[in-house]
């Protein structure tokens, strides 16, 4: 038995146990909790340095071959690969400083045992995903993560918007995974594999599995062309279109966007907020959302199949990345502004994927995992110690009272906003970069973004911050316990230095044979010094500044733009046409089954049995005279008939 | 006027008819039983008439085991009738029409 | 003279038997059943079937009706002899009467019947009477059914007893009667039984 297996086998067991039996004891549950998952990073540790070497696949499921097709197995297995062990150490290393936060944040929680079993079953599936070895596995514990986001979200579950919000993330995120699985299957048609091992994709993609592609066109012409033209499966020569392929792309890329929550299946996640902050950190900011760009770029090689595809990922993420900003800005709960800032960041992560840099989306997802789930445990730091205070416009003049929380807060927030030289500053300048060489436009959207993060995280940093308490309870807040603000520190060294340190895990050497060699990806040129440096930073003080302006010593907002308050009412839109056409539908559908299945056909027939009950059984007159003479005139009738008719 | 199975046969249908007559127009069971011992009888009759003219003498061993058993079924149904005339303190068949709907 | 005794006896069996059914007295019509019977037996022996003929009166006219006679006298039933008749059952009756009678006279017609007279199939020369041949049948070809009516009757015996038990004492006077009722049905089994 392999130590890696224990990356999967610890927080399973110990979410089994906590679920089964020690929710009940939340001393044992977080123990188990906890020590899972500081074993889970020291194993991780271990796989990042070459130490755990890669088990060897168990078989999961297995077909046989017959005459219609070859045989197929599917793997249970581990990738080992730069881009596994960087997320893996992302996943664990934040989930453990989270789990470590969590028992401070949810010390009072008469039922933290049962939050604890839903973190390790969200580690166990959340290490599936980053681990496994192809895409069945792979949707499988995609699941396991929705799972553990529905129980989390839902965790106070007696609030009723807390239970709906669950609801909605488990509804969007069905939807959304239903894409993805015909994505799936499309790609076992068209590949004949559901392996996403880097050699089999390559092999999916390259010479031996697609002989017509390089039969056909050479690698210059494909790159002329940005597409190969036919695709023949190398087993059945099915043949094969660009907009088959496209469909594959983006029924996979439907799997992110659930996830990831790209417009439009973006209401989910500002609506998960709903759950402890610690969740929003650990799930809905740092790891599971990007999930969804974690698997884009695990399968990038097949993305780069549909040029029209990329297109339609960079032209999704750019628009959600300015959408979210634009929303952000009018927004009034702190979990919320930073909501629809993770939905503005992720946007950025897909654009980039789309625009051929998967490097770039890889890298700002590792140092937005540390900022984000920063300024979330900060602002829980925040929370807590206003009592579960989350308007923004009761706080104010928090500096001094809570010190550490705020220049752990302020750390996060340079980081996200891309000031030098904290992490989001490289990250950030990277995807810009990579969306500029795809195509400037992208690249300007990104720059207004950017200037929009920079306006809305100063707004909220001054509002919080500064001024004057505004409540009661803003006036005497108190400093989180050290349990808590470990964490902090850890998270906010992170995130200074994450920015140079990421480059060590050789993920862009990873991805380096995918970004220079493959056709439809367009090279990356080097950096403009005065796009790539000098535009970002000027727009980053200009919405620092201009916010500064704006909102310093103010008691309300200034700006009152209500559509972006009210999210362009997206939710309203939903509501009205997806919610309301389904309830619609619903009630003709009740009506017919009420009136015409159940009325006219069922109870018809009932009625229609009564009625002809009802009448026959006035021939039941109870005397007897009538029933000798019915059966004698019935015994005549009979004899006349059998004799006298032929 | 030659007597031939015919008229035998005649006879006893108009006899069969009788009863039957009787067991629609009466409404005294007493006398509704009577009626259909008056039909059994009236079968008989038409036994014995074949067993003659067919020289076949178990036509009238069927009589024998119908007189038998109507013997028997006369007994139950007589007893049935005390039973319920104790229940019901009538034989009439126009006060027992609880079999109605 | 064979014609003339058989329209006698016909006829006077169905004058009886409609006397059976338009008496309104239940005695009246027990006694009229019994004469029918007589007159059954009568054209029982025209037919050569003296046994039969025995049989039906000692059975027939006379432990049967001898019960029904019991049981009217018995339950005192004479409630409703002044209830009007019901004319329109009767017209009912009437109505099926004569279809039946329609359909017999048709089938009559139609078969063979007609011709068949007893001095056309005089019966043959035989060493034993009725009685034997019925005797010898009984125990050699009709054994079996012979031994299932023995049976038939221990059953009635048995139920007639069971119907007319009184379970727990009743102050009204029909449930002491009827104790004193069974004595009867045992004696007219015994009368079928030693036929």
């Amino acid at each position: 038995m392999d130590i890696a297996w224990l990356l999967l086998l610890l927080p399973l067991a110990a979410s089994i146990a906590i679920l089964l039996h020690l929710h009940r004891k939340p001393d044992m549950a977080i123990f188990a909790s906890v020590g899972s998952a500081a074993l889970c990073f020291v194993v991780a540790l271990g796989v990042a340095w070459g130490k755990v070497p890669e088990p060897a696949s168990l078989t999961w499921i297995s077909f046989p071959a017959t005459t219609m097709s070859p045989d197929f197995t599917i793997d249970l297995g581990m990738i080992f690969d730069p881009l596994s062990k960087g997320m893996l150490l992302v996943v664990t290393g934040v989930g453990l400083l989270i789990h470590i936060y969590s028992i401070g944040y949810m010390a009072h929680d008469p039922s933290k045992g049962r939050f604890f079993g839903g973190l390790s079953i969200f580690m166990f599936s959340m290490t599936g995903i980053v681990l496994a070895t192809n895409l069945i596995m792979l949707f499988f514990f995609w699941e396991g993560v929705g799972l553990s986001s529905y129980l989390l979200i839902g965790f106070w579950y007696s609030k009723e918007s807390a239970a709906a919000a669950a609801n909605k993330a488990f509804v969007c995120n069905r939807l959304a995974d239903f894409g993805f699985m015909i994505g799936i299957l499309t790609f076992w048609l068209l590949m004949g594999t559901v392996s996403v091992r880097s050699v089999d994709l390559a092999e999916s993609y390259s010479s031996s599995s697609l002989p017509q592609v390089q039969s056909i066109l050479t690698q210059a012409e494909m790159a002329v062309h940005h597409a190969p033209a036919i695709l023949v499966r190398h087993t059945g020569g099915i043949a094969t279109s660009p907009y088959l392929l496209t469909f594959m792309v983006l029924g996979l890329f439907c799997g992110c966007v659930g996830k990831s929550a790209m417009v439009p299946f973006h209401v989910w996640l500002p609506d998960a907020m709903e759950g402890p902050t610690p969740v929003s950190a650990l799930i809905h900011a740092a790891t599971m959302v990007a999930a969804g760009v974690y698997m884009l770029c695990r399968i990038y090689p097949l993305l780069l199949l549909s040029p029209a595809g990329m297109f339609i990922i960079a032209i999704i993420g750019c628009f959600t990345a300015i959408f979210a900003a634009l929303i952000a800005v009018q927004q009034n709960d702190i979990k919320r502004i930073l909501a629809y800032s993770t939905l503005s960041q992720l946007g950025y992560m897909v654009m980039a994927v789309g625009c051929g840099g998967p490097d770039a989306a890889m890298f700002h997802l590792t140092t937005h995992a540390f900022f984000k789930a920063l300024l979330f445990l900060a602002a829980g730091s925040v929370i807590h110690a206003l009592h579960e205070e989350q308007d923004i416009w009761r706080m104010g003049g928090l500096v001094k009272k809570i010190p550490l929380t705020f220049w752990t807060f302020a750390i996060g927030m340079l980081a996200l906003i891309g000031c030098p030289p904290f992490a989001g500053f490289f990250s950030k300048d990277y995807v810009l970069s990579v969306a500029y060489a795809y195509h400037p436009g992208f690249y300007w959207v990104g720059v207004i973004t950017a200037f929009l993060t920079a306006f809305y995280m100063t707004r909220l940093m001054v509002v919080t911050f500064w001024g004057s308490a505004r409540t009661p309870a803003a006036e005497h807040p108190h400093e989180s316990p050290p349990i808590m603000t470990v964490p902090l520190v850890i998270l906010a060294v992170l995130s200074v230095i994450g920015g140079w340190s990421i480059a060590g895990f050789g993920i862009q050497d990873h991805f380096h044979q995918w970004t220079t060699t493959l056709p439809g990806n367009v090279p990356i040129p080097e950096a403009n010094f005065f796009l790539g440096k000098i535009v970002p930073i000027a727009v980053v003080i200009l919405g620092v500044g201009s916010a500064y302006l704006l909102y310093w010593g103010r008691n309300s907002d200034p700006l009152n733009i209500n559509v972006l308050a009210q999210k362009f009412y997206i939710d309203e839109i939903y509501d009205r046409s997806l919610v309301g056409g389904t309830t619609l539908t619903a009630s003709v559908f009740s009506w017919l089954d009420r009136w015409i299945l159940e009325g006219v056909i069922i109870r018809g027939m009932a009625y229609l049995s009564v009625g002809v009950g009802e009448m026959l059984k006035l021939f039941q007159t109870g005397s007897l005279q009538a029933y000798a003479f019915l059966f004698s005139l019935g015994g005549a009738l009979l004899i006349y008939f059998t004799l006298f008719t032929h | 006027m030659e007597i031939t199975l015919n008229h035998y046969l005649a006879v006893a249908a108009t006899l069969f008819v009788i009863g039957l007559m009787g067991v629609i127009i009466r409404r005294n069971l007493l006398v509704i039983y009577m009626s259909l011992e008056m039909m059994l009888q009236a079968a008989n009759l038409t036994l014995v008439a074949f067993s003659r003219f067919n020289h076949r003498i178990d036509g009238q061993v069927f009589v024998f085991f119908v007189i038998t058993v109507a013997a028997a079924e006369v007994a139950v149904g007589l007893a049935l009738i005390v039973a319920l005339y104790r229940l019901k303190q009538t034989t009439q068949v126009q006060d027992l029409t609880t079999l109605k709907f | 003279m064979e014609t003339f005794f058989f329209w006698l006896f016909s006829i006077g069996m169905i004058l009886f038997g409609l006397g059976v059914i338009l008496n309104r007295n239940a005695v009246a019509s027990a006694l009229c059943f019994a004469f029918t019977i007589v007159f059954m037996s009568a054209l029982f022996v025209m037919l050569s079937a003296f046994f039969l003929a025995a049989v039906q009166i000692l059975v027939t006219a006379g432990a049967v009706m001898v019960l029904f006679l019991f049981i009217i006298m018995l339950l005192d039933l004479t409630a409703m002899e002044h209830v009007p008749r019901q004319k329109v059952w009767m017209g009912c009756a009437l109505v099926l009467g004569l279809g039946f009678i329609y359909i017999v006279a048709r089938t009559l017609y139609a078969t063979p019947g007609g011709s068949i007279t007893a001095d056309s199939t005089p019966l043959p020369l035989q060493t034993s009477d009725d009685t034997h041949q019925i005797g010898r049948l009984l125990f050699t070809t009709y054994v079996a059914p012979f031994e299932i009516t023995s049976l038939i009757i221990l059953v009635a015996t048995i139920g007639v007893i069971v119907l007319c038990k009184q379970d727990e004492p009743r102050p009204p006077s029909p449930g002491e009667d009827a104790t004193r009722k069974t004595p009867p049905v045992e004696s007219k089994k015994e009368t079928s039984l030693t036929r």
